[in-house]
């Protein structure tokens, strides 16, 4: 519908180009809904090998910036690379290398779990052998061996979103980009998934998750962005954004500065008035 | 508190309008039809009152107990239609049970269906005009009865509250509310009959000896009881009048009650207790089905219209479709003949389940779109199970229809037109869904809840469809109806060439379409059916 070939507008600073070594690079991505401008300029390159998190308060922008990285919601201007790949010039190459899971959107919840597994993997292109082996890998992995007939509609929160991740995870994407992955879930479940995706890196996989638990992205991730109001307010290695202070002090400085005034407030640094 | 519910009420009601243009226009149009047929009612109503008051007030009051009856079960089977004010959502607030209950029943009134009622119930009563003692009576009954249904309505809910909140028991029980439905038609006719008879018998006075008796049965009823007084009052009847009025007050005490009582058990009862898991061995479709994203995407569809009942509702008549057709030529006199109808109407009522199929998924056509599902699998995968499950159905119904009707020498026509119309309102079913997008049910939602603020919006979409699969048929429809009716038997065979043809050409070049259309707006589809909610 949107015409995307278009010249991006009067942005504030020049947009460097996308850097192809990177796992996921955004360039200049605007979202516009209605009134409301969601997304305003967001460049951000996710490193290769980096467990990334995404960290901003509601309504930041976060899930918008999220589904234009994967391919779910065509951006009014901008970029998205994943892995040197242009997403949505080559939707299909660069979608076989992603794997998802989107905040607030349903499953086909009339199958089993064993079933949604099976049809991720299917649609994913995997033969009926590879499909079965890692459906059962998965529901172990998930501690959902014992539900795998049951109707994902009967799951609850916690399952859905066990599930979900699973079903994201069945064709051994390179990046795997999750929407708030832990919320729902139990400790126990919580802490095996961070096992998991710490394997998945370790061996060279990319992990972007969006959270609001700070202390979570501080012990889990090695990258951090900070965003707000559509803007990324800042973002690197967590201990170069946190610098001395801790993860979440140092995002109530960047955010809670940003909502006073308009423009470049950020660069200020006013930290008790909110 | 009272008056603040009822306002909460209104401003939900007053928010429906700013919601959407569609919306808006939705509700004006139904309003304005509303009303049409409320001046109608009201005006034959005054008519007839004027020229047989005592007739008028058995028909009166056989309506009038429909009405409460409608009132009284369509909020059960049609469950969540009206979950604005939902008992649960008050849980948190301590309101006293005393207040929230007058409450509800006040903000019950705010609503179109309660405001028609309203009218309707006051309106009629001016067929009693030339008589201001039962003129009196009858405004009297209107309030009782539109008492009668708010009142009735929300025990009936509020009591099967803890029934419908199975999701089996719910499911169950919204194909089987398709019956009732389906006989709808099958009524009106047999009562249309009826009526013609009478009429062409001695008048009204006939009609009148026809239904005396039956109001007279039903006037003793809690639902024909209130609409029954001024027929009373007319009559003289003072203590038939005193014990309508005590079964009225009556029966608005008892619902009064198990309401309150039902309240009370509501709200100290958490949400979502007695989940009975369902659950199916292994993997179904997916298991026999070629492993591939195609045959995948056929497996699921597969699933759903078995497992969904949304679709299943749809699957549930096509079985039904000979008995009510039976129904209709048996008492229309026209006989076997009507059956040749049945293999035409499956072929359109399933080529049409899937004109809305992205809006069915709802957000969970996400991981198509996350996995980049290519149009031309996405649309093949959801035709193919219909059409291979399909066609055979379809020629068994031509062929049974034809040996039902006697006509062997129509049967190339009817194969010509059963199969051009499958193939075009699969067709172009897939080529629409892939543009338009409309609000349906969500995933285990009642499938006769229509969506706020979809009617228009709805009802357009599905009216270009419709319109374009008519369009598409006229040149099969030209042949083979004179084919039939004539009958013509070599136009026949032409019929089911031109059938053959056209059908496959539309089902192939709507596919295709259709995918090229997904191809480009995938992303946007998504987004259209996220705005759903």
């Amino acid at each position: 519908m949107s015409d995307q070939t278009g010249p991006p507008p009067a942005a504030p600073a020049p947009v460097p180009p996308p850097d192809v070594s990177a796992a996921l690079s955004l360039r200049g991505l605007w979202k516009r809904f209605g009134q409301k401008i969601a997304v305003a300029g967001v460049d951000l390159d996710v490193p290769t090998g980096s467990f990334f998190g995404l960290v901003g308060p509601n309504g930041a922008g976060k899930t918008t910036s999220l589904s234009m990285a994967t391919g779910l919601l065509r951006p009014d201007f901008g970029t998205v690379h994943v892995h040197g790949t242009d997403l949505w010039a080559l939707p299909e190459r660069a979608k076989a290398e992603l794997g998802v899971l989107p905040d607030g959107v349903r499953l086909f919840d009339r199958l089993t779990g064993a079933q949604l597994l099976t049809y991720a993997g299917l649609l994913r292109g995997l033969d009926r052998d590879t499909v079965a082996e890692r459906t059962e890998d998965l529901l172990q992995a998930m501690d959902l061996v014992g539900d795998r007939d049951t109707f994902v509609v009967d799951y609850s929160a916690g399952m859905t979103k066990k599930i979900g991740l699973a079903s994201a995870m069945i064709h051994a994407p390179r990046v795997l980009v999750l929407d708030e992955p832990f919320e729902a879930v139990d400790p126990v479940s919580a802490a095996n998934i961070r096992d998991i995706l710490h394997g998945y890196v370790a061996d060279g996989g990319t992990v972007v998750v969006s959270s609001h638990v700070m202390d979570l992205v501080q012990r889990m991730c090695s990258h951090v962005a900070v965003i707000a109001g559509g803007h990324v307010l800042a973002a690197g290695t967590v201990a170069g954004v946190r610098g001395e202070q801790s993860l979440e002090d140092r995002f109530v400085d960047l955010v809670g500065g940003r909502r006073e005034s308009e423009g470049l407030a950020w660069l200020r640094s006013s930290s008790a008035s909110s | 508190m009272v008056a603040q519910l009822v306002r909460l009420k209104l401003t939900l009601l007053a928010n429906t309008f700013r919601r959407s243009v569609w919306q808006t226009i939705g509700l004006v149009v139904g309003s304005l039809y509303g009303l049409g047929v409320l001046v109608l009612v009201v005006a034959a109503a005054v008519a007839g009152g004027t020229a047989d008051p005592v007739v008028t007030g058995h028909v009166l009051t056989l309506a009038g107990a429909l009405v409460v009856l409608a009132w009284w079960v369509v909020p059960v089977f049609a469950f969540g239609v009206d979950a604005t004010l939902d008992p649960r959502r008050f849980v948190t607030f301590a309101i006293p049970r005393r207040t929230l209950l007058a409450g509800l029943a006040l903000a019950g009134l705010v609503s179109i269906p309660a405001a028609v009622t309203t009218l309707g119930a006051l309106g009629v009563s001016f067929a009693w005009w030339r008589q201001p003692a039962a003129l009196v009576a009858a405004l009297v009954g209107g309030v009782l009865a539109t008492a009668l249904c708010v009142v009735g309505s929300r025990a009936a809910t509020t009591a099967l509250a803890p029934l419908l909140d199975s999701r089996r028991y719910r499911e169950v029980l919204a194909i089987v509310a398709v019956v009732p439905l389906l006989l709808i038609g099958p009524a009106v006719g047999w009562l249309a009959d009826g009526v013609e008879v009478t009429v062409d018998g001695a008048g009204s006075d006939a009609l009148g000896a026809a239904i005396a008796p039956l109001a007279g049965v039903v006037g003793w009823t809690p639902l024909g009881a209130p609409w029954a007084l001024a027929s009373a009052v007319h009559d003289g009847a003072w203590a038939l009048l005193a014990a309508r009025v005590a079964i009225c007050l009556g029966t608005l005490a008892l619902a009064g009650v198990v309401w309150d009582r039902a309240l009370a058990r509501e709200l100290v009862t958490p949400r979502g207790g007695g989940s009975s898991a369902t659950a199916a061995k292994g993997l179904g479709w997916f298991g026999r089905l070629p492993a591939t994203p195609l045959g995948a995407v056929a497996a699921r569809t597969a699933t759903y219209w078995v497992r969904d009942p949304r679709y299943a509702a749809s699957i549930a008549m096509v079985p039904l479709l000979p008995l009510v057709l039976l129904a209709v030529g048996t008492t229309n006199g026209a006989g076997g003949v009507v059956l040749l109808l049945m293999a035409p109407l499956a072929a359109w009522l399933l080529g049409f389940g899937i004109s809305n199929d992205v809006g069915y998924d709802n957000t969970a056509f996400a991981l198509h779109v996350a996995t980049g599902v290519r149009g031309r699998v996405d649309r093949w995968g959801r035709v193919l199970p219909v059409l291979v499950a399909g066609l055979p159905l379809c020629v068994a119904f031509a062929v049974v229809g034809c040996a039902v009707a006697g006509r062997w020498d129509a049967l190339p026509a009817m194969l010509g037109l059963t199969a051009g119309t499958l193939g075009a309102s699969l067709g172009i079913s897939s080529a629409v869904s892939a543009r338009l997008v409309y609000p349906v049910p969500k995933p285990g939602e009642s499938p006769f809840k229509s969506p706020q603020g979809a009617t228009m919006a709805t009802m357009l979409a599905q009216m270009a469809t419709m319109g374009i699969i008519l369009a598409v048929s006229v040149p099969t429809l030209a042949l083979a109806l004179p084919a039939i009716l004539l009958p013509q038997a070599a136009l026949g065979w032409a019929a089911l060439g031109v059938g053959l043809v056209t059908g496959v050409l539309v089902l192939l070049l709507g596919v295709r379409w259709g995918a090229r259309t997904y191809d480009r707006r995938l992303p946007e589809l998504l987004q259209q059916v996220m705005a759903f909610g």
